[in-house]
C-alpha cells in the first residue's frame, strides 16, 4: 500500500507538449508512472513520442483514457484554469507544479474544489517509491520501504531521503506539499491517510519555518497517531525574522511561523526534532529499532 | 508589494471607501498654492514606509499657505529614524490632509488566515492603537471573522463584526458596506494586507479611512500593470534588485550578517545549508536559492553576487542534483574562478545527485575536491572562514 498514488493510478499531464512539461513525462514514465496521455489545447489528435495521445481538453482526456490522476505544469497565470478543468472533468487528485500563483487565486480554488485532492502549488509532487512518481522529483534517490514522508520544500526533501535510503529505511510515500501560503493538501491531510496505511510504520516531517502547518501536524499526531513513530526537521532555524527565503511561505512574521514554536509542539507531541537531516535515521531508529 | 499611504488611498477611493480630502505633494509650491487655494488647517503626513513615522516627527501641522511650504521644505529631504528603522528612510513626498474631527476610532483588516485558508477580518474599537499591543493588553476588544472565498463577503458579517466589537452606534449604518468594499479590494488587488487604523467616525457622523496601509501578493500585480508604476515609488530591496539582475528570482537571494557565502539550488536546501553552517558553529553571509535545472552563467553569476560582499571569507555550494545538473555547476564554478577580476574566496563545493559523476571530474580537473555530505562541507567552510 501507499498513500495517494500507487502503480495503477492512470495519470494524464496537463501541458505536456511544454518544454517542462514534456521533459517531466519522459522521466516519468522512465520511473515507470503510468501516464495514459496530455492535454494541450490546439493539439489534440496528436501523439508524444513515446505515444502517449495528447488531447484538447482534460474532459476529452478522462473520457478516452479513464485518468483519475492529473499533474499541471502550465505557467501560474494559467495554473487556476487548470486546476478547475481538471475538477470539471472528475479528476481525483491534481499535483500542481507551478510557482508563482497569485495566493487569492488559490483561495479561490481550495474553497470550490470540493472532492479534489490538489497536491501543491509550487511543489515537487509526490512518489510511492517502487510504484508510481508523479511528480520532478530524482527518482533514484527513492527505495520502497515503509517510512512515510511529508516536506515543503524540494531539494531538501531529496537530502533528507537519500540520508534515509542510505540508512536502509525505505519509503512507503513521499509527498511534497509546497513552500505557498495556500496549499491544498497539509501535512495533516498527509498524516490521517498515512494512519491508515498499514505500509507505513513511521513518518518523517520535513518542515520549514513559517506559518502553523508543523505545528497543526504535531497536535494531530499528539491526538491521533501517538503510537506512530515519527521525526520531524525544521529548515531555516538559523533564519533570521522578516526575511522571505526563497519559499514564500518561508518567512517568520512576528511570533507566527517561528522554529522555536515549530520544535516545542513536536516535542510535546513525543516527535524528536532533528538537529541535522543525518540525524534523522538515529531519531528513528530509536522509536522503531530500525537500522540506522 | 508595499504601498505608500497614498497609493492605498487611492486604492480605496477606487473601491468607494472615503477618504479625507486632500492632495499628494512631491513639491513645498505643490503644498504652498493648495493651501492657498484651500484655506484652513491642513496635515502634511510624510509618504513612508516605515512604521512610527508620527513618533519621528514626519506629521506636521499647517494653519496657512506660507506655513505649509516652510514646513514642507523642512519634511521633503528628511530621513525620518526611530528605533525600529535605525537607518532611517527619507521623505520623498507628502500627503496633505484635512483635519477630521474625530468621535471615536476603530480599527479594521482582512488578511489571509494560512491555515484556514480564508480571509480573515479583523476588527477592534481600539482604533489608533498598535493592533498587536491590543491583542496583547485587551484580546476581548479584537473580533474576528473569517470569510468563506467560496460566498464572499456579505453584509451580515459587517453586522456581527460591528455588534461583537461593540462600536460605538454610529458606526452601524455604514459599516458593512466599508468592509465589503475592503473585501473587494482584498480580493481583486490580491493584498496580502489591507488595514484601516484608524477607521474614524468624525463629528459629522461620516466614516472616513484616516490612514491605509496595503501589502499587495507581487504573484498576482500582473494582473494590474496600471499600478506599475507604484514599484519605483517603493524603497528599493537592494538584494531583490540584485537577484533580479543576474536573473534569479526576486526572493531567492538574502543578505544574512555571517561570514560564510552559500549557494544551494532549491529554497529549503539553502536554509538547510544555513542550518548546517550555524550547527557547525559559523554564520551564513547569504541565502541563495540558485532555482531548478541552473545553468553554468548562472552559477557564474551568482558566484560574483555572493563575493560582492566584503564580508564573505569563505563560500559553501551545496547542489543536490534534481533538474539541476552536476556538470552544468561544476562548469560555472570553474568558468567563476577564470577572471582576474573576480574576487576569490576559499571554497567548498558538494555535489550529488544527477551527473554527480561528471561534474567531479570537472573540478577535480581544476584542481578542487568536493565533499560528499552537506555536514563536511559546512565544517570546512566554517574552518577555511576562521582563516580567512
Amino acid at each position: 500500500m501507499s498513500i495517494f498514488l500507487d502503480k495503477n493510478s492512470k495519470i494524464i499531464v496537463q501541458g505536456i507538449t511544454g518544454r517542462e512539461g514534456l521533459f517531466h513525462t519522459q522521466r516519468m514514465l522512465a520511473y515507470g508512472t503510468n501516464i495514459v496521455g496530455g492535454v494541450t489545447p490546439g493539439k489534440g489528435g496528436s501523439k508524444i513520442e513515446s505515444g502517449q495521445p495528447v488531447f484538447n481538453t482534460v474532459k476529452d482526456a478522462v473520457d478516452a483514457t479513464g485518468a483519475t490522476h492529473s499533474i499541471i505544469f502550465v505557467p501560474p497565470a494559467f495554473a487556476s484554469d487548470a486546476l478547475y478543468e481538471a475538477h470539471d472533468a472528475g479528476i481525483s487528485l491534481a499535483v500542481c507544479i507551478s510557482e508563482g500563483i497569485p495566493a487569492h487565486d488559490m483561495l479561490k480554488v481550495v474553497a470550490t474544489t470540493g472532492g479534489m485532492r490538489i497536491i501543491g502549488p509550487n511543489c515537487p509532487g509526490l512518489v510511492s517509491p517502487g510504484k508510481s512518481l508523479l511528480g520532478i522529483m530524482p527518482g533514484h534517490v527513492f527505495k520502497e520501504g515503509r517510512i512515510g514522508m511529508i516536506s515543503r520544500s524540494g531539494t531538501l526533501t531529496y537530502e533528507v531521503v537519500n540520508i534515509l535510503t542510505k540508512a536502509g529505511l525505505g519509503q512507503s510515500t513521499c509527498v511534497g506539499i509546497g513552500g505557498d501560503p495556500i496549499i491544498g493538501t497539509t501535512f495533516v491531510d498527509c498524516l490521517r491517510a498515512f494512519a491508515n496505511d498499514p505500509q507505513t510504520d513511521a513518518i518523517v516531517i520535513c518542515g520549514e519555518i513559517g506559518g502553523s502547518d508543523e505545528e497543526d501536524a504535531a497536535a494531530f499526531i499528539k491526538q491521533h497517531l501517538p503510537n506512530k513513530p515519527a521525526a520531524a526537521f525544521i529548515g531555516g532555524r538559523s533564519a533570521p525574522p522578516g526575511k522571505r527565503l526563497g519559499h514564500a511561505g518561508a518567512i517568520i512574521s512576528g511570533n507566527t511561523g517561528t522554529p522555536q514554536s515549530k520544535v516545542a509542539a513536536f516535542e510535546a507531541a513525543g516527535v524528536p526534532v532533528a538537529d541535522r537531516p543525518s540525524d534523522i535515521p538515529r531519531l528513528l531508529a530509536d522509536r522503531i529499532g530500525a537500522p540506522a | 508589494m508595499k504601498l505608500m499611504e497614498y497609493q492605498g488611498k487611492e486604492l480605496f477611493r477606487r473601491v468607494g471607501i472615503t477618504t479625507p480630502r486632500g492632495v499628494f505633494a512631491t513639491t513645498p509650491d505643490d503644498v504652498k498654492s493648495f493651501i492657498a487655494k484651500n484655506p484652513g488647517s491642513w496635515v502634511l503626513k510624510s509618504q513612508v514606509m516605515m512604521g512610527g513615522r508620527g513618533k519621528a516627527g514626519g506629521i506636521k501641522f499647517a494653519d496657512d499657505a506660507t506655513q505649509g511650504e516652510t514646513l514642507a521644505r523642512e519634511l521633503i529631504g528628511k530621513t525620518l529614524k526611530n528605533n525600529q528603522n535605525p537607518d532611517g528612510e527619507t521623505v520623498k513626498s507628502l500627503l496633505v490632509e484635512e483635519k477630521v474631527a474625530i468621535d471615536s476610532e476603530a480599527y479594521v483588516s482582512i488578511t489571509i488566515d494560512r491555515a484556514t485558508k480564508k480571509p480573515v477580518v479583523i476588527v477592534s474599537s481600539q482604533g489608533g492603537m498598535d493592533v498587536e499591543e491590543v491583542a496583547e493588553k485587551h484580546p476581548d476588544a479584537i473580533v474576528k471573522y473569517w470569510v468563506d472565498p467560496a460566498i464572499g463577503f456579505q453584509p451580515f458579517m459587517g453586522r456581527r463584526l460591528a455588534f461583537a466589537a461593540k462600536l460605538p452606534t454610529g458606526y452601524h449604518k455604514g459599516f458593512p458596506k466599508i468592509v465589503g468594499a475592503l473585501y473587494t479590494l482584498f480580493m481583486e488587488y490580491g493584498a496580502n494586507l489591507v488595514e484601516i487604523n484608524p477607521l474614524v467616525l468624525t463629528k459629522n457622523g461620516e466614516i472616513i479611512a484616516s490612514d491605509a496601509k496595503v501589502d499587495l501578493d507581487d504573484s498576482g500585480l500582473y494582473k494590474h500593470p496600471e499600478l506599475a508604476e507604484w514599484k519605483n515609488d517603493a524603497p528599493a530591496d537592494e538584494d531583490q534588485v540584485a537577484a533580479v539582475a543576474i536573473g534569479l528570482g526576486m526572493s531567492n537571494y538574502a543578505k544574512l550578517d555571517g561570514t560564510i557565502g552559500v549557494i544551494a539550488n532549491g529554497a529549503g536546501l539553502g536554509m538547510g545549508t544555513m542550518d548546517a553552517i550555524r550547527n557547525a558553529g559559523g554564520k551564513a553571509a547569504n541565502f541563495l536559492d540558485i532555482g531548478g535545472g541552473a545553468q553554468a552563467e548562472l552559477v557564474k553569476k551568482s558566484y560574483n553576487l555572493v563575493t560582492s560582499n566584503a564580508k564573505v571569507k569563505s563560500m559553501f555550494i551545496n547542489i543536490f542534483g534534481g533538474i539541476t545538473r552536476g556538470d552544468q555547476v561544476a562548469l560555472g564554478i570553474v568558468e567563476a574562478l577564470k577572471g582576474d577580476d573576480v574576487r576569490k574566496v576559499p571554497l567548498v563545493v558538494r555535489l550529488t545527485g544527477t551527473n554527480e559523476k561528471e561534474g567531479r571530474e570537472i573540478l577535480a580537473a581544476a584542481g578542487m575536491h568536493p565533499v560528499e555530505t552537506m555536514d563536511e562541507g559546512a565544517r570546512i567552510a566554517v574552518e577555511l572562514a576562521g582563516k580567512g
